[in-house]
């Protein structure tokens, strides 16, 4: 029977295996609906760990949205860890989700959110598991519907076989939209059956359909032309934007797991987008422009939320938080609000530029004075004009000094290796910047026990940004600059030992490279790699670089192309790109441009504080910025935490 | 010198309160930390004035009393919290239940008597009970039968320092086999020895007297927890708080 319980029967599979819990839902503020009160059942789908998919944003602000509605249910499934894979192919029970432990094939949908590429074979996985076909076009209208969202879906191109349909942007209002067309359809009586349903998702707005759309390949392996295959599907498919984010105040009553999470803090998003036009970054593109939540509404969202979850932590999200018109009151008003109640406040994402001392004692006022993460992300001014992220060394070394000087005693700073035009000499000013670091912060705070951690990871290419047709550096080359790197940080005994080294090798970011920038033939090398027992390729210990590459050699050879065409390969301006029916609002000639201006280390203000400079998302979406201040206050409350 | 926070010390614990709960159903499958999470968060959301530690990283005051392994369902957990206000016990109970998932249960809630001893000391067997699904009940007696008959029972088991060998049979105060609704079920009293002997050793150890093979995962309650008396049944260890408590009775209670 539909939407009936498989608990009796994974129970006795739950005590065989490793943390168990994570399986059994009941988490504080979750959702349980009756089946057959409502016309639309969407299972929702973190496609990687539990305790990494719980916090996650998205699929938590779609969970109560979907549920908000009386026609609708939505219920959460995340990947299970192989060894509950395999006593529940033993044991013959499906993909369940958490919530009710319903089967995942009997709902309407299956959403699935990729934060990133690495989730893909965890998808096949989870298919395979409910027993839903893998391939799109061998579904029935029995099966779900499988609907991809989150930022890889901005190419969802390696998985255009696997999915149904991609959603692009914001998911707050296009799930209500995909919910009316299935409620209306099955109310209908289905006519036309999938295909129909299909068409007539294709004709929301944000929502692609990739099967209504042909690929074909000319003689060097390049996209020779992407065609409709139907006149009622538009030609390239726009992004959804949420203008007004204080009307989507969401999540309300963040979800709180009994088992332990990445995140153990509740997290409010304080504005959406950003246009510090960092060259390597995706998010900042895909999101434009930025919309700012105002004071007030942050302050209503902390509140609720904390009386919700008993958090003492909360974190205050976005792309670069300490950009917020406001931020500085945002912090001083919620410090004073929680003052003496053991909560802290958090800022995940800070830019040096951005950062003063006020705003992080503010932070750190009522709770634990946690470390200081900075991220200049590239080790050189010169690498740093490329890639638009400028700030000079002698202000990275203020800024990180002062907090040393103010009682930080960790800062972390992030870099990335591999940047477009990057030589050894850019990275090896990473350990100069670290030592320097180390030299000030010593004599400006008086001790000796200070430190300073470098994390560095490979730089992989995105689409829809300036840096799409940048050739990505090989993992060869990585690995040598970081063992330079590491060879030079441990040069000066002196100071080695305050600078911890974090990294990682080259290898998964050639993979996640290649279904960044992947087209639909690289659906073959996905669907092999999980045949071969491929899973959970963004844990160290699962992912397998020699069967991602022997895949690759094997699917890729017989049609042209290879590893390296998709990775290391630099594309021409007029190259088809994979997703150049897909629309960011991003204008491709300005793309373009940009791209020019990085090459000769060129760089671009931010559109908040200087004139527009025609990216062109805003007059393509009809959409605008939206930042403060307001001026407003937030009213003190009576009685918090104690 | 250490350093030291700025600021005032937090305030000192004026009330210890000590609670039984239980974990049923699926929460069956939380770990000790998970529980110990859930259980500092609930305190937060039912606003209960926990007192603190000092320190840079400030701890809520709560101790924990020998948690029930994971996978094991129980309704006899306890632990012991530090308030830095006075509250009426029921009243924490109520609040702290309703703020707790279902399948965490707090059943009871007792202040603290003045030198009564801490509730580690009057605990130190465990009464168990454990369905055993598939295995018939004539062939659960048998085994007990082999097993209560061994002067001792060794068995393999996985330690933070790797395998080692523990007898199982020198923990058990008693044991017995019963049936209900046609499953076998296993009672015993299981004493808290180093390393620890659980319901899980005790089945390993009926593998090994008389080859007693569960066909699916046994389920594991812990009944109760306290100090094992001379008739090998454990005693409530919140009965001698219970006890002062209702001498104080008539003095106005603090809320």
């Amino acid at each position: 029977m539909n939407g009936e319980s498989l608990y009796p029967r994974l129970e006795p599979l739950l005590a065989q295996v490793q943390k168990p819990i994570q399986y059994v839902g009941g988490e504080l503020n979750a959702q349980v609906k009756a089946w057959d009160d409502v016309a639309v059942h969407w299972a929702l789908m973190y496609p990687d760990a539990y305790e990494v998919g719980l916090p996650n944003q998205g699929l938590m602000i779609l969970y109560e949205v979907l549920n908000e509605r009386p026609d609708a249910l939505a219920e959460r499934t995340y990947a299970v860890w192989p060894d509950l894979a395999a006593l529940m192919r033993e044991h013959d029970v499906g993909q369940f989700t958490v919530d009710s432990h319903r089967a995942v094939a009997h709902f309407d949908l299956l959403g699935v959110s990729f934060a990133t590429e690495l989730g893909y074979t965890n998808l096949l996985e989870a298919l395979d598991l409910a027993g839903v076909p893998l391939h799109a076009v061998d579904r029935d209208e029995t099966h779900p519907v499988v609907v991809a969202g989150g930022h890889a879906a901005f190419n969802p191109e390696p998985v255009a076989d696997f999915v149904d349909c991609a959603v692009l942007g914001d998911g707050e209002q296009v799930v209500g939209d995909i919910t009316d067309v299935v409620a209306a359809w099955k109310q209908q009586g289905r006519p036309g059956g999938r295909l129909e349903l299909l068409a007539r998702l294709a004709r929301v707005d944000g929502v692609y359909v990739p099967r209504f759309y042909a690929v074909s390949y000319g003689p060097d392996g390049a996209i020779a032309a992407v065609t409709r295959t139907r006149d009622d599907v538009p030609a390239r498919v726009g992004k959804r934007t949420v203008m007004d984010l204080d009307e989507w105040p969401y999540p309300k009553t963040p979800l709180v797991p009994l088992a332990e999470s990445v995140h153990e803090r509740m997290s409010v998003e304080i504005f959406r987008g950003c246009t510090r036009g960092c060259r390597f970054c995706q998010a900042g593109m895909i999101t434009r422009p930025v919309r700012e939540r105002t004071i007030t509404g942050i302050g209503s969202m902390v509140e609720q939320g904390l009386r919700a979850t008993g958090y003492e932590e909360v974190g205050l999200l976005s792309l670069s938080s300490a950009d917020h018109s406001e931020i500085g009151q945002v912090a001083k008003q919620l410090a004073d609000r929680y003052e003496g109640t053991n909560t802290g406040l958090s800022l995940p994402s800070t830019r040096v530029d951005a950062f003063n001392v006020t705003l992080a004692n503010e932070l750190s006022r009522n709770g634990r004075r946690s470390g200081l993460t900075f991220a200049p992300e590239g080790g050189s001014e010169r690498i740093r004009r490329v890639i638009n992220k400028t700030v000079s060394k002698d202000d990275l070394v203020r800024t990180v000094t002062t907090a040393y000087a103010n009682g930080w005693t960790q800062v972390k700073l992030y870099f990335m290796c591999g940047l477009p035009t990057e030589t050894d000499e850019d990275v090896l000013e990473i350990a100069e910047l670290a030592v320097e670091v180390i030299r000030a912060g010593r004599e400006a705070s008086g001790r000796k026990d200070i430190r300073c951690t470098v994390s560095i990871g490979g730089f992989v290419p995105k689409p829809h940004t300036p840096f799409q047709w940048a050739g990505q550096a090989s993992a060869e080359t990585i690995d040598s600059r970081l063992r330079l790197l590491r060879q030079a940080i441990n040069s000066d005994r002196r100071t080695g030992r305050s600078i911890g080294l974090r990294y990682h090798d080259g290898k998964p970011g050639v993979i996640e490279g290649l279904l960044s920038r992947g087209d639909r033939r690289v659906g073959r090398v996905i669907e092999r790699v999980w045949r071969e027992g491929g899973r959970f390729d963004g844990w160290s210990e699962h992912f397998s670089y020699e069967r991602w590459t022997a895949a690759a050699a094997g699917e890729l050879a017989p049609l042209g192309v290879d590893l390296d065409w998709y990775t290391t390969r630099e594309r021409d301006q007029d190259e088809i790109l994979p997703w150049d029916h897909l629309d960011s609002g991003l204008d491709k000639e300005w793309l373009w441009d940009d791209w020019q201006d990085a090459l000769s280390e060129e760089e671009v203000a931010d559109c908040r504080w200087t004139p527009c400079y025609d990216c062109g998302v805003c007059p393509t979406n009809g959409t605008e910025i939206q930042i403060g201040p307001t001026g407003r206050s937030l009213l003190p409350l009576t009685v918090v935490g104690r | 010198m250490a350093r030291q926070p700025e600021g005032p010390p937090p305030p000192p614990t004026v009330q210890k309160l000590r609670l039984r709960y239980a974990k049923r159903g699926p929460l069956r499958f939380a770990s000790h930390r998970d529980l110990a999470r859930a259980l500092e968060r609930a305190l937060r959301r039912a606003r209960v004035p926990m007192a603190f530690s000092a320190g840079f990283t400030p701890h809520p005051k709560i101790s924990y009393v020998g948690a029930a392994p994971t996978g094991a369902a129980s309704e006899a957990e306890y632990l012991e919290i530090g308030l830095a206000e006075r509250r009426d016990p029921e009243e924490v109970r109520a609040a702290l239940d309703a703020s707790l998932p279902p399948g965490i249960d707090v059943l009871e809630c007792v202040e603290a008597a003045e030198g009564s001893g801490s509730l580690a000391d009057r605990i130190d067997a465990a009464a168990w009970r454990v369905e055993l699904p598939g295995v018939s009940p004539a062939d659960l007696a048998r085994a007990v039968e082999a097993f209560l008959a061994a002067d001792v029972v060794t068995v393999e088991k996985r330690t933070k320092n790797g395998l080692r060998d523990v007898d199982a049979r020198a923990a058990v105060a008693g044991a017995s086999a019963a049936e209900e609704a046609g499953c076998a079920i296993l009672h015993m009293v299981v004493r808290q020895v180093t390393p620890a002997v659980r319901p899980d050793d005790v089945l390993a150890a009926l593998v090994a007297v008389a080859d007693l093979r569960p066909p699916s995962p046994p389920r594991a309650v812990r009944e109760a927890q306290g100090r094992l008396d001379d008739t090998g049944t454990v005693a409530d260890p919140l009965g001698p708080d219970r006890v002062a408590g209702a001498r104080c009775q008539g003095e106005p209670a603090a809320v």
